[in-house]
């Protein structure tokens, strides 16, 4: 159907376009240079009046129709006055008009997929012929303005400028969208009154033990729920230390070598390694920490008598920190770079070495950048998922014992929302709640380093 | 100018060397060694990140390489009429349902014969794929004259057998040929050999030794644990040290008679055309179970049989003894092919690690980005444009600018739950489709884009749009006509390193629901699919080793199409480069 | 000014030489023979040969491009740091070739001081300033010999009044004539015999410029000073020897006075009536 109407509302823009394209010129008889606009303007603008409101009542009249199918088929059940329960009715409708649907079908199920089918079908008939009316219109509105006089191209121009600012808007409502999901699931895990099981504020903040596992079944026994944040926040701040350690030197003294000491042959060599580096997928960089580095350390670990889990956190530390140190080694490049010229000048012509003009004159000057830069680092470690995924823990084990398994917020938000989730248990809330701290911690890490390195490009500007 | 003299610099009789004092020397001479080694250490951070870059990819491609070939065996099918279409319809159904995996295995059958027993007949019936059949059923739809036929046909390995023959296994060892006169006393089931010579002595020896090398490690496994302590480690400590006691005892007995179990090497007599698997043995009598049948109970002169040893344990590896035996056979019988293996393209997801493939996921990631380059490539650019170009200096826009900085950092997995919570939750659009998941990638990557473009349209410089608004083009004229086309080297390069890392990205699509088992090629933007680097994640999690070499493979070309693209950013930014 | 009314009776660099070691005459400190420099393939200075006598002020000047911060930049071979620069030729200090093999140029240029265009403070305290280059040359036993040379130094820049009671602000909160005096002041901290200067004065105010060439005067006494120029008038001012550059080559050199009001070359006639530059 969506397909159907993206074919007809190209149909229509086009000839919009052509038939007031070429009224203009008969507009203009003989002398085209009459016209305010270039008759290519004229088409231009009820091509546009049709498409933007095609496009409009698609995004209005869709979302329409399916809550009109939907309640449709709700209708068809006898008690479904639950949100909770007519969610997981509406997925089972959803099964059975797909055909996923396995085993046996209620014949109330059955019923409410007819009529869902049914309305929609009848809903996606009423949305298309709006939209081709309305399209309609507009083009003809635009086709009856066509005069001599008439300032196509400003009128289009304003158009346009609609459309740069809409998109440019996208971005603001990105966040806004981030912000109304993700914050809104929260206060809900922390204060709907329907969802049972939910912990306190403070309980979150300071709990030192996590257990979203709800007992399945009885023969599981008595599995108490617990929801403290803080062995998941020391998990991922030990795996992010540990990327730091081995990030921050290699990435900073990587940045020392390209800026200050190589020759521009060597640099425009050993740059693009960097940059494969930090092209390599984290699902890839996970594997070789899962297959791969950790099982080494667990060697090494026994060889030396230590009892390292095979999930350590030594590993995907490790495997994390080569994955930021592109990130710090290029952003602290660009502000090393950015260090004016004069400063080395005056180093050096005071008889200082190159080590002696770096360490004395270049980091201290170039310092708030590189603190940026690994502000940014982390912020990227505390948000990556897929090597702690693949080689972290799954247990909450409150430690700091980088050769123990823990687990991270990432790892949590991935193994709750994956596979089969009620979307109002305080389980899937939950890791909303973790997405918004996440999203929130990464968010002050970036604002402040964006911050700061804003502030040191206005300083040697 | 007086006078020009040319001298060259440290021509010898005038001085050249203005005296330094010996201590300020020693200093200079510390501090350049602290500068070279400011270098130095530079230079091994380089060094490390490149040995890292090295050792990840020389890794996968070691673990990957194996998955690009697979072995089948080249056997004579007889085509039965009976067995495939008894009434002689020839019609697609009935030839669609025939029992095609019967007609393989009777044609191994023929290959490994006098194999009696339900396990022994089980044992050789597995080590072919039910990917063998389905080929031998596309053969006959295909050109249904071949019934009736004898056709040498390529017959796919199950997954521990390829291995086998990739090396991962056990190395085979044959024994020196027997001096004795062997009598076994029947050719198959449970039997014994009679040796007229003590043939068995050396292998005895052999199995003690083995003894005793297991007894070494199980102590060295005590010492180990006994250092660590966890929970239950000195009960774990006493157990290896009293087995260890055990073997230690036994491989210490005087050499009389061994029973021999599957933690240690199986020992193996071959003899008039058969296989025997020896489980207790003295100097001259061995008892055991007969692997391959033999020809005949006749006595085996001296020099015509032999011992055989499979080094690794059989409690250690993924194949039977009996197997490696059928493989053997098969190997020797020349009957074994290996070839490229073009199912990894052009199949879909599967449980069976020799029947998956990637192209489902290929397709996949082929129709994600197709979304997310429609929606995030215009959108991207002209919001770059706006604010680069129309933007007016408010709060507003400052606000925007603020949001896509911060928005390039915000971790991709809080866009899968934004696009759980908004598109699926929210505007109920299908879950695990590639249209959900390149939008979510759009927005992903949409801070990327407009950064890129606005770094191009900057580097176009104003005097062209000027000379655009002075021969009276209107604002967006002279940007449309003029800018923007200058720009667009720049703005490819940019959206092309955004799809490659959009097309690299896992966790956003884990959210929505493209992790689903799918063995079919999508076919269309709202049917479940997965992409690439979540087919990669699924793999990686399966315990079959040859899964773990699909992975590693999927993850050399997931490498190979990043690599491409980005060397065509390179490409396309050093081939436009514009000095101004 | 002993020295330079001696020098005023030389008009042949020769003789000059000959006078080596009398007292009261100015020795050469500088001597330059042959000196080319290239810029990868463009070549920026041609066949340059120059003296510059002990204990006084030498300028150079010449229209913009003309290679004479070229070659202020060789004789602490600042150029070293430019990896396309080539320099050949000779370039001797106190009779010692600066361009040997056996020559750190880190301890050259702890002997030749360098003092830039524009000012450029570290973002450090003013006393971090001053005090940086001693450190690195080990120049103070302990930190009162340190504050001795940082308060030295700053008194010779005539800049101690002005900053002896905030020496731990920021250098680069002073004002564009401080902070020169500052890059002087640093520059002197190490205790070199030459300072060279690249129009030091051309980014600051005439006040700031009178300050400057006051100190210059004071100086003198005590160190060889090379100072670019862009101002004639500075030029006429401040030193006592002036050499006139053109496209890559040195035209004229001599005397101030007579370089000023009887030049031999055409070119250097044109330069000081303003004909072009």
């Amino acid at each position: 159907m969506t397909t159907w109407y993206i074919v007809m509302t190209l149909l229509l823009t086009s000839a919009a376009f052509y038939v007031s394209r070429r009224q203009a010129i008969f507009v203009a008889g003989t002398r085209l240079s009459d016209l305010h606009s270039l008759p290519i303007y004229h088409g231009l603008l009820a091509s546009a009046l049709a498409l933007l409101s095609m496009l409009a009542v698609l995004a209005i009249g869709l979302p329409l129709a399916n809550r009109y199918a939907e309640h449709s088929a709700v209708s068809k059940f006898s008690d479904a006055s639950d949100p909770l329960q007519r969610s997981a009715l509406m997925r089972d409708v959803q099964n059975v008009v797909t055909g996923q649907h396995s085993g046996e079908i209620a014949v109330e199920t059955q019923a409410a997929a007819a009529a869902y089918s049914a309305a929609i079908t009848l809903g996606e008939r009423i949305v298309l012929g709006a939209g081709l009316l309305i399209g309609a219109a507009a083009a003809y509105f635009g086709f009856g303005r066509i005069s001599v006089r008439f300032r196509a191209r400003n009128a289009f121009e304003k158009i346009v400028s609609g459309v740069l600012l809409a998109c440019a808007a996208i971005a603001a409502l990105t966040t806004l969208g981030i912000l109304f999901s993700v914050a809104g699931e929260t206060y809900r895990f922390f204060f709907d009154p329907h969802i049972t099981g939910k912990p306190g504020v403070f309980d979150f903040l300071f709990g030192t033990e996590w257990n979203p596992q709800a007992a399945m079944r009885a023969d599981q026994g008595e599995i108490s729920t617990a929801y403290g944040f803080v062995p998941l926040l020391v998990g991922t701040l030990l795996i992010t230390v540990i990327a730091i350690m081995v990030a921050g030197p290699l990435g900073l003294f990587s940045a020392i070598y390209l800026a200050e000491y190589a020759s521009p042959n060597v640099r425009g060599a050993l740059k693009p390694l960097l940059e494969i580096l930090a092209g390599i997928p984290t699902v890839v960089l996970g594997f070789f920490a899962a297959l791969t580095v950790a099982p080494l350390i667990r060697g090494w670990g026994e060889t030396f008598g230590l009892n390292v889990a095979s999930e350590s956190a030594l590993a995907a530390g490790v495997v994390m920190g080569m994955m930021i140190i592109p990130f710090i080694s290029s952003l602290s490049d660009d502000v090393i770079n950015a260090v004016p010229q004069s400063l080395r000048d005056g180093s050096y012509a005071l008889g200082a070495t190159r080590a002696e003009t770096i360490r004395q004159v270049i980091l201290p000057a170039a310092l708030p950048g590189i603190v940026a830069a690994f502000m940014l680092a982390i912020s990227r470690a505390i948000g990556e998922t897929m090597i702690v995924v693949m080689a972290a823990g799954l247990a909450a084990n409150l430690t700091l014992n980088p050769l123990d398994a823990v687990t991270t917020i990432t790892v949590q938000i991935k193994t709750i929302l994956v596979g089969d989730q009620e979307f109002d248990s305080a389980k899937t809330l939950a890791a909303f709640a973790l997405g918004f701290v996440l999203f929130f911690i990464t968010l002050l890490l970036n604002y402040i380093a964006l911050r700061i390195v804003n502030k040191y490009r206005e300083q040697y500007d | 100018m007086t006078e020009i003299i040319q001298l060259r610099p440290g021509q010898p009789g005038r001085p050249t060397q203005a005296p330094v004092r010996a201590d300020v020397k020693a200093r200079l001479r510390a501090r350049h060694r602290g500068n070279a080694r400011y270098r130095a250490y530079g230079l091994s951070a380089l060094v490390l990140a490149s040995l890292f870059l090295i050792v990840l990819i020389a890794d996968i491609v070691v673990k990957g390489a194996p998955a690009f070939v697979a072995h089948r065996l080249m056997l004579d099918v007889q085509l039965k009429a009976d067995v495939i279409d008894p009434q002689g319809k020839r019609d697609r159904s009935t030839l669609l349902a025939a029992d095609y995996m019967a007609l393989a295995r009777e044609a191994l059958a023929s290959a490994v014969p006098g194999v009696e027993g339900r396990v022994a007949k089980k044992q050789l019936n597995d080590l072919l794929s039910s990917g063998a059949a389905d080929d031998l059923r596309d053969m006959v739809v295909a050109n249904p004259k071949l019934i009736g036929s004898t056709p040498s046909v390529p017959l796919l390995l199950s997954d521990t057998a390829d291995l086998y023959y990739k090396g991962d296994g056990t190395a085979v060892v044959q024994g020196p040929l027997a001096r004795g006169i062997a009598t076994p006393s029947g050719t198959s089931g449970e039997i014994t050999i009679l040796s007229s010579s003590n043939d068995f002595a050396g292998q005895l020896v052999d199995a003690k030794m083995a003894l005793l090398a297991r007894a070494a490690a199980n102590r060295a496994e005590a010492q180990r644990i006994g250092k660590l302590k966890y929970e239950g480690a000195p009960e774990r400590v006493a157990e290896l040290e009293k087995s260890a006691l055990e073997l230690e005892q036994r491989g210490s007995a005087p050499a009389e008679e061994e029973v021999l179990d599957a933690n240690l090497p199986s020992m193996l007599v071959a003899l008039n055309g058969g296989l025997v698997k020896i489980a207790k043995f003295g100097n001259s009598s061995a008892t055991g179970e007969v692997l391959v049948p033999l020809s005949s109970s006749e006595d085996a002169k001296p020099g015509s049989w032999r011992f055989i040893t499979y080094t690794t344990a059989e409690a250690i590896r993924n194949v039977s003894d009996r197997s490696v035996a059928f493989l053997e056979k098969l190997k020797s019988a020349g009957k074994v092919d290996k070839a490229f293996n073009w199912r990894f393209f052009t199949a879909g997801d599967s449980r069976e690690p020799e029947l998956a493939g990637i192209r489902g996921a290929i397709v996949g990631s082929i129709l994600t980005l197709l979304v997310t380059i429609l929606t995030a490539l215009p959108i991207g650019v002209l919001a770059a444009v706006y604010l680069e170009k129309f933007a007016p200096k408010n709060w507003f826009t400052d606000l925007i600018e603020i949001n896509i900085n911060n928005l390039a950092a915000v971790p991709s997995i809080v866009f899968g739950l934004l696009g759980l919570a908004i598109f699926l939750n929210f505007f109920g659009m299908p879950r695990s489709a590639p249209l959900v998941g390149g939008l979510v990638l759009a927005l992903l990557v949409l801070p990327t884009i407009i950064i890129a473009t606005r770094a191009a349209l900057k580097a176009v410089p104003p005097s062209i749009e000027e000379a655009a608004l002075g021969v009276g083009a209107s604002k967006q004229q002279a940007i449309f006509h003029h800018v923007l086309p200058l720009a667009m080297p720049g703005i490819m390069t940019g959206a092309i390193i955004g799809m490659a890392h959009a097309l690299g990205e896992t966790a956003p699509l884990l959210m929505i629901g493209m992790i689903a088992f799918i063995v079919d090629v999508p076919k269309g933007l709202t049917e479940s699919a997965t992409v690439l680097p979540v087919q990669i994640y699924l793999w990686s999690d399966l315990p079959e080793p040859a899964f773990q070499a699909k992975t590693a493979a999927a993850i050399l070309v997931l490498l190979a199409v990043l690599f491409v693209m980005n060397g065509t950013a390179i490409w396309l930014r050093k081939k436009f480069e514009r000095r101004w | 000014m002993l020295n330079a009314e001696v020098s005023m009776d030389m008009s042949l660099i020769p003789e000059m030489k000959m006078l080596n070691g009398q007292s009261g005459t100015p020795a050469i400190k500088v001597e330059a023979r042959g000196v080319d420099v290239y810029y990868g393939e463009k070549h920026a200075l041609k066949n340059v040969s120059v003296d510059i006598p002990e204990r006084s002020v030498m300028s150079f000047i010449g229209p913009s491009g003309c290679g004479k911060s070229t070659f202020l930049r060789c004789i602490n071979r600042m150029n070293d740091t430019v990896s396309s620069c080539r320099v050949t030729g000779r370039i001797t200090i106190d009779g010692a070739d600066i361009y040997d093999p056996d020559v750190d140029p880190v301890e050259l240029r702890s002997r030749v001081g360098m003092v830039f265009q524009k000012p450029n403070p570290f973002p450090k305290s003013i006393y971090e300033n001053v005090a940086y280059g001693p450190r690195i040359h080990a120049k103070a036993a302990n930190k009162t010999e340190l504050d001795e040379i940082v308060e030295r130094s700053l008194k010779r820049a005539s800049l101690w009044p002005e900053v002896k009671d905030r020496l731990s602000d920021s250098g680069t909160s002073l004002s564009g004539g401080q902070q020169q005096r500052l890059c002087i002041a640093r520059a002197i901290a190490v205790d070199p015999n030459i300072i060279l200067m690249d129009e030091p004065c051309s980014s600051l105010d005439p006040i700031a410029t009178a300050r400057i060439e006051e100190l210059m005067e004071e100086l003198r006494d005590s160190y060889t000073i090379v100072i670019v120029t862009h101002s004639m008038q500075q030029a006429a001012r401040v030193s006592q020897r002036t050499a006139f550059f053109h496209m890559g080559s040195l035209v004229e050199q001599g005397e101030t006075k007579k370089i000023f009001t009887n030049p031999v070359d055409q070119r250097t006639q044109d330069y000081i009536t303003g004909r072009f530059g």
